[in-house]
């Protein structure tokens, strides 16, 4: 067992872990922040993406003690200060790109990911950006609509209610 | 996963000689290991994470003009900084996804020499020289067929330097599951001739055809490769693709690279 | 103008808020205080003798609780087959046993022999690598025709052989079918294959099972689409627990798509072991797991046949079915290349005769069950590829022979024992043809051949079956279950009230769509009202969410319990407006009386029937909730028209879709945007089916897509942006609602569309290929066009 810290939505948190614990163990078992999700074990689905150090990275395929010393944000770190959604959760819910809500926190994640790197993706560099995260539900359609529409365009002529 | 002890030096010197311990093993950035483990594949004892050591970070520009990497510098990284080399900035980009690129080292890939991996035939194809804590091993000796290179037990590598080329590109066809290369293929045209690798078709992981580099170090146009083709008798057979589809794919990869490098 | 609320609202979803913020309550995220830990040791080996099974080193391993193998489960029942084919003759489908635990055999690879409960998952595994398996391998059949030959190797010993079952529907057709063959001007046939796929819900399944010692009753949280049929199955069938002393708590849930409809072994076995162990036990499926355990869909082989006159009207229909049961019969494994399948051989077509052979086998693979639309996107990719077959032989317009031989009268009974209440084909055609802007194809092709690809349209039709109904017709048919659903109506004194449906939501946003209609019924603010599901303890009955059945059923039985509420609500409004009950109207949250200004308010009347200071106690009883059961008298019938235009790469066979739309009928819509989304969502794995998926076995069954990197899901990069409209409305006869349901819709309709639409690319390029198998992955269409 080995003592483990780090900084988890602006808020400290440590434990003490075995070597072999994963960063999403970690987040889910012990901090209790169940958001973030665990949908494979061959780091494709991206259900489990958080930031560490303000870069998206898979948590089920790093280790908590690789996180030590880290700032990690979660999905539950994502609202605004007063409880509201987000910008890019207010999207999701504005344009219906979530069903099941498993892939969300990822997908959530995803798109803070890109938008910071590109703050007007075109929607085939939206699509592009969401390959390592896989919905079953939604046929991505809704996703990139919303993602286009966090970064403040107009996705009026994209089809659709 | 079994249960290991988890390290993470600041030097070189304390990483190899952690690596000294028995079933000991360097962790890149885990993308491909984390996952091998957690099946119960792989069993290390200690876990040596390289990411604390900052001389492994990073890339710069060598005496020689080549482009020095250092071997825990992750692909998002080389995507953005390897603006001397844009062929091989490109290929960094398209590795894996967003978030494996920001794990996911150079020396990690190369040590781990997947078949279907793309930094191989990136090495390969450009001529580059891998650097471990001991030596200078030239890519042409350090892949040894899949899964196998030059590295010996606890060896690190600590740099790959790359040569420059006039044009380069690399074209990967992906394997529509996994998003690996069913075929990669990596084109590099130098002053003295072209150099041709390609991943993901062999059962002897990336390899050199030289055919296809002959031909087209004395023209280096699509054109150049018209009626070459390889062998379909050592090519990977799979679910997502047969021997013969892959020999396809490379004559028809090479040819774009070709086109795109130009 | 789009309205702000109520029916045909696209109101947004209330539960998104939870989902996006981390803070949904899936089942991996409960943990019971003192819970532990199940691995399943699984067999590696697709058939094999199973001669011991030694965990005396294991148990003695740290943190271990407990060991359990097939022995342990002998005193129990197995796992429970919920629906009974007749096939030919009379004869009643062969049903093997199937055990929680491997006993005697292992019969695919998956099949769990031991389950180890341990402190924790790690020490559980750990142990599970010391049990000593002794297994003889045996010969695995994998193969469906190879299988049902003589002397085949049988994979269930006390079994006549490998056929389940040899189902002809409808025999008295038969005769006059085969003879209209020989009648016909044209004949066209097809081989085809509709491959096996893997619902991959992104939540693997998990289990929960803890048990009371003091009261005796068992709790399980499990992730299913029914947890009432959960309870009834595994309580009546398996465990001979009763139902008071059995609770079973499906909360959110991360998708389902069919597969999380059935009664799996990990959920008796977590139940059983809570109560041995004296602990709550926990499963929770890896990925790999997943792949081998949840059970799978499709896989059908298929021969068909189309007889046509002179004129192309289609005079027949005749298909050969084999399909594969997998080692054991899943839940309602044999309705679905029967009930689900046979029955919507007619498509949108008038083709008087038609004559359907399904044979189920059992293979020494994964169990096969319903997924997303079961049966029906089997029906309509063979219809719909051999019309499109016809056409070209023919050398007609493919659309011109759909619209000649469509079905225009309703009801419209089908000679496949169905009746259609409702439908306007050429209306969604119509539609589809201004979406679709056909008359632009052709410079977009020109197009694409100038980058150097070639380009294909395809189109089809489909028509589907939802709310499977009524229960006495099912009854006969072989169901094991009633297909009713319930709800319960509970207002409260202040006026807010809850509806605990039976139907069970899993992304399908049931939470909004459900209130709205009740909303819409009473005038109130949809904010008033909770919609409960999930929960045995808080929902007296369900029959759960699958088969597009949750509106129309579920819906209908919510409508029906409101009903009842707004008329006891008018009883106790006329008494309080002291006017007869026939005078009082309700409109907007009000109880009025006809032709005056006198009203009263809807929480005036809900507060009066929890206080009932002045309230006609003699007449009615004080308090206001409801329930009621709905059982259709019908099917309803979704249809729609979809195309598909692909591009080509002739170097590498490398197809990608251009453009997409989907014209349906789905009857009255209650969310638009909601329906919208279920349309994508379906198309998504209709096209995943048409070019990545495969769910592929090696001759000795051992499964080569067992994880993301071998099966190929459909990514973000996959898809283009959908084109959806279902203006095209022409509502249900039968239920209250006039809805028809829209989940599997986009799943039925569009594999079709996408191989027709590459059929007709690479004949573009003069190339005679007339058939792709799915995936139409690159190696098969460049295989296709040498």
């Amino acid at each position: 067992m080995a003592q483990v810290s780090m900084t988890v939505n602006g808020k400290s948190a440590s434990g003490e872990i075995d070597g072999r614990t994963l960063l999403s163990s970690f987040l889910r078992d012990d901090l209790k922040l169940t958001g973030t999700h665990v949908g494979c074990d061959t780091s494709q689905c991206g259900a489990c993406l958080v930031h560490v150090d303000g870069v998206a990275v898979k948590s089920c395929t790093m280790l908590a003690a690789e996180a030590d010393g880290a700032e990690v944000d979660t999905i539950e770190g994502q609202a605004n200060a007063d409880g509201s959604l987000n910008v890019i959760q207010q999207a999701f819910q504005d344009h219906h790109g979530l069903q099941c809500g498993f892939c969300t926190p990822g997908m959530v994640m995803s798109a803070a990911a890109l938008l910071k790197e590109n703050a007007n993706p075109s929607e085939s560099e939206v699509r592009s950006y969401l390959e390592g995260n896989i919905c079953r539900c939604t046929g991505y359609h809704n996703i990139v609509k919303a993602i286009m529409a966090a970064s403040g365009q107009d996705v009026s002529s994209i089809a659709a209610e | 996963m079994y249960n290991f002890e988890f390290q993470k030096p600041d030097t070189i010197s304390d990483a190899v000689a952690a690596l000294g311990a028995e079933d000991a093993q360097a962790l890149g950035g885990g993308q491909t290991l984390l996952p091998t483990m957690k099946q119960r594949l792989a069993s290390p004892k200690v876990l040596v994470s390289l990411k604390g050591i900052a001389e492994l970070q990073g890339l710069c520009m060598g005496d020689d003009g080549s482009m020095c990497i250092g071997g825990a510098t992750n692909h998002a990284t080389v995507a953005v900084e390897a603006t001397s080399y844009p062929a091989l900035a490109a290929t960094a980009a398209h590795i894996g996804d967003p978030a494996v690129r920001n794990r996911g080292t150079i020396g990690g890939s190369l040590a781990n020499n997947d078949p279907s991996a793309c930094y191989p035939a990136a090495a390969l194809a450009s001529g580059a020289t891998i650097v471990s804590n001991s030596r200078e091993i030239l890519a042409d000796d350090f892949f040894q067929g899949m899964f196998t290179t030059a590295l010996e037990e606890g060896e690190i590598i600590t740099e790959v330097r790359f040569p420059i080329p006039e044009k380069a590109n690399y074209q990967k066809f992906l394997q529509p599951a996994s998003r690996f290369a069913l075929v990669g293929v990596f084109v590099a045209k130098f002053a003295d001739g072209v150099r041709v690798a390609i991943t993901g078709a062999s059962n002897d992981g990336v390899f050199r055809w030289g055919e296809a580099e002959e031909t087209l170090s004395t023209n280096f146009s699509p054109d150049a490769l018209q009626g070459l083709s390889l062998s379909d008798s050592d090519m990977i057979a799979d679910l997502h693709g047969t021997a013969a589809y892959r020999a396809h794919l490379c004559s028809v990869m090479t040819k774009r690279a070709v086109m795109a490098a130009n | 103008m789009p309205k702000d609320g109520g029916i045909g609202a696209s109101s947004k979803r209330r539960e998104d808020v939870r989902f996006l913020t981390g803070v949904g309550n899936y089942t991996d995220d409960i943990n019971a205080h003192g819970q532990a830990h199940v691995f399943f040791l699984r067999s590696d080996v697709a058939h094999g003798k199973l001669n011991a099974v030694d965990t005396t080193t294991a148990a003695a391993m740290p943190g271990v609780v407990q060991i359990f193998t097939g022995a342990d489960f002998e005193a129990v029942g197995g796992m429970p087959c919920g629906w009974q084919v007749t096939g030919k003759n009379g004869e009643v489908m062969q049903e093997p046993k199937h055990p929680v635990l491997a006993s005697e055999k292992v019969r695919h690879v998956g099949e769990p022999i031991a389950a180890v409960v341990a402190d924790t998952l790690e020490q559980a595994r750990d142990a599970a690598e010391a049990i000593l398996l002794d297994i003889t391998e045996l010969p695995a059949v994998i193969d469906m025709k190879a299988a049902v030959v003589a002397n085949a190797p049988k994979v269930h010993d006390d079994l006549a052989n490998n056929l389940c079952y040899d189902w002809g529907f409808v025999e008295e057709n038969k005769a006059a079918t085969d003879k209209a063959f020989l009648d016909a001007a044209h004949v066209t046939s097809l081989e085809l294959v509709n491959n096996r796929l893997v619902a991959n819900p992104m939540e693997p399944r998990v289990a929960l099972g803890e048990y009371s010692q003091g009261t005796d009753e068992h709790t399980l949280y499990t992730t299913s689409q029914n947890p009432h049929v959960i309870r009834l199955l595994m309580g009546a069938f398996v465990l001979g627990i009763p139902e008071h002393k059995l609770r079973v708590v499906s909360p959110d849930v991360g998708g389902g798509f069919g597969t999380k409809i059935f009664h799996y072994q990990e959920e008796a076995f977590c139940t059983f072991a809570a109560k041995a162990c004296k602990r709550p036990v926990k499963w929770t499926s890896s990925r790999t797991e997943a792949f081998m355990s949840d059970a799978h869909g499709r896989d059908h082989v298929t021969k068909i046949e189309l007889a046509l006159d002179a004129d192309n009207n289609f005079t027949a229909l005749r298909t050969d079915t084999y399909a594969n049961m997998g080692a054991y019969l899943s839940t309602f494994a044999p309705s679905v290349p029967t009930w689900l399948h046979g029955t919507l051989m007619a498509g949108n077509y008038k083709t008087p005769l038609i004559y359907v052979n399904v044979k189920a086998v059992f293979t020494n693979t994964v169990p096969v069950d319903a997924y997303r639309g079961a049966g029906r996107p089997e029906a309509t990719f063979q219809l719909e590829r051999v019309v499109d077959k016809a056409a070209r032989e023919l050398g007609v317009d493919p659309i011109a022979l759909r619209r000649q031989n469509f079905i225009t009268e309703f009801p419209y009974a089908t000679p496949v024992a169905v009746e259609y209440d409702t439908g306007d084909y050429h209306a969604t055609m119509d539609k589809l043809e201004e979406m679709g802007d056909f008359s632009g194809f052709e410079a977009r092709r020109k197009a694409s051949e100038a980058s150097g690809k070639l380009r294909g349209l395809g189109v089809n039709c489909y028509i589907e079956a939802c709310g499977i109904a009524p229960s006495n017709l099912v009854g006969q048919l072989g169901a094991r279950a009633g297909l009713y659903e319930s709800a319960t109506v509970r207002v409260n004194a202040t006026g807010g009230l809850v509806v605990m449906t039976g139907s069970h939501s899993h992304g399908q946003g049931h939470e909004t769509a459900f209130a709205q209609v009740v909303a819409e019924m009473i005038g109130i603010d949809e904010s008033m009202i909770e919609i409960v599901h999930g929960d045995t303890a808080k929902v007296p009955m369900g029959m759960g969410t699958y088969g597009s059945r949750s509106i129309a059923v579920g819906g209908s039985a919510m409508v029906r319990a409101t009903e009842k509420i707004i008329n006891k609500a008018k009883k106790i409004a006329s008494h309080l407006l002291e006017a007869s009950e026939s005078d009082i109207e309700l409109k907007d949250g009000a109880f009025s009386v006809a032709g005056t200004d006198k009203s009263v308010a809807w929480g005036d009347v809900t507060l009066a029937a929890y206080v009932p200071h002045n309230y006609p106690l003699e007449e009615i009883e004080p308090g206001l909730e409801e329930t009621a059961f709905y059982d259709p008298s019908n099917f309803t019938y979704p249809a729609g028209a979809y195309c598909c235009e692909v591009e080509v790469d002739p170097e590498t066979g490398k197809v990608s879709i251009e453009r997409f739309a989907a014209a349906d009928d789905f009857g009255n819509i209650i969310n638009p945007m909601i329906v919208t989304g279920q349309v994508h969502g379906g198309l998504a794995q209709g096209i995943g089916q048409a070019l990545l998926e495969n769910c592929a076995y090696d001759e000795n069954g051992q499964l080569l897509s067992a994880s993301y990197m071998d099966y190929a899901m459909p990514r973000a990069d996959d898809l283009p942006m959908f084109s959806v409209d279902h203006s095209c409305q022409t509502p249900c006869t039968h239920n209250p609602l006039g809805v028809k349901g829209c989940g599997e819709a986009g799943a039925i309709g569009s594999p079709p569309a996408v191989v027709n639409a590459v059929v007709d690319a690479l004949r573009s390029a003069g190339k005679d290929v007339t058939h792709i198998d799915m995936p139409l992955s690159p190696d098969r269409v460049w295989a296709a066009m040498q």
